[in-house]
């Protein structure tokens, strides 16, 4: 009888863990902070209409915690779902092209969201 | 269990179907359901805030979706998983560093305690939102 052991020994590790493991952390502890600030502040801003929204981006701290928000959480959310990536999806081309794809949405959202917060920080009273 | 095709010959994790349902496991699992889902949330939340610096009438467009049925549910979702994922990542953080709460008992009761903020947080947040 043979265990799935055998198939795993001798392999090592990938390398990569410890690093991935504590940027999940650093990025979490950002968080902790930032999305207690988000949700409250999107409520508001929200609520506020069109003109609101844009008086509230347009503020620079706002603005300024948008970035460090949207910067940590992307980050985050990229960790966490290449984990999921790697644990779910066993066929390997696939599961390189999921890992691809997950980097680019990421990186796309986040040079869209934070050039559309510069530009309403920017445009802000011109 | 490594077959062909398999990205390395190491095994998979173990699928939902194998576990017993209990509080840790279903804190747990709720973990990375709620992180899967905050994902595509943030993918809307984008979309509202691309909208804002796009046109009046994109923003118009982006509100009418969320103020209606679909969209206040969606939300109301995203606002859940947002309080679950914050309260069950800092009890991450929690057994990482201080590393408290491995204690079956306490344990199970720290993960029911994360599904009731979810719920109930979430609940305090739409009706003072809609109050103020």
């Amino acid at each position: 009888m043979t265990t799935s052991a055998k198939s795993v020994r001798g392999l090592g590790a990938a390398g990569a863990g410890t690093q991935h493991h504590i940027r999940q952390r650093v990025t979490a502890v950002a968080l902790l902070f930032l999305v207690p600030w988000f949700v409250y502040s999107i409520v508001h801003a929200c609520k506020a209409g069109y003109e609101g929204a844009l008086t509230w981006v347009a503020q620079p701290l706002n603005a300024i915690l948008l970035i460090l928000t949207l910067s940590a959480a992307l980050y985050h959310m990229r960790l966490g779902m290449q984990v999921v990536i790697e644990d779910y999806i066993a066929k390997s081309g696939t599961r390189q092209a999921l890992l691809i794809l997950n980097t680019f949405a990421v990186i796309a959202l986040g040079a869209a969201t934070i050039l559309s917060v510069l530009k309403i920080w920017f445009t802000a009273g011109a | 269990m490594a077959g062909q095709g398999r990205a390395d010959p190491r095994p998979l994790s173990p699928h939902l179907q194998i576990w017993k349902w209990h509080w840790t496991m279903a804190g747990s699992i709720f973990h990375r359901v709620s992180g899967v889902g905050l994902y595509g949330g943030a993918f809307l939340i984008g979309a509202w805030l691309i909208a804002l610096a796009t046109s009046p009438e994109a923003y118009a467009f982006v509100e009418m979706i969320a103020f209606s049925l679909p969209g206040q549910i969606l939300l109301f979702l995203w606002s859940m998983a947002v309080l679950y994922h914050l309260a069950n990542g800092l009890r991450h953080l929690i057994w990482d560093g201080p590393m408290i709460g491995f204690n079956p008992g306490l344990a199970s009761l720290w993960s029911m305690f994360n599904f009731a903020f979810a719920i109930i947080g979430a609940a305090v947040i739409w009706s003072l939102a809609s109050f103020y």
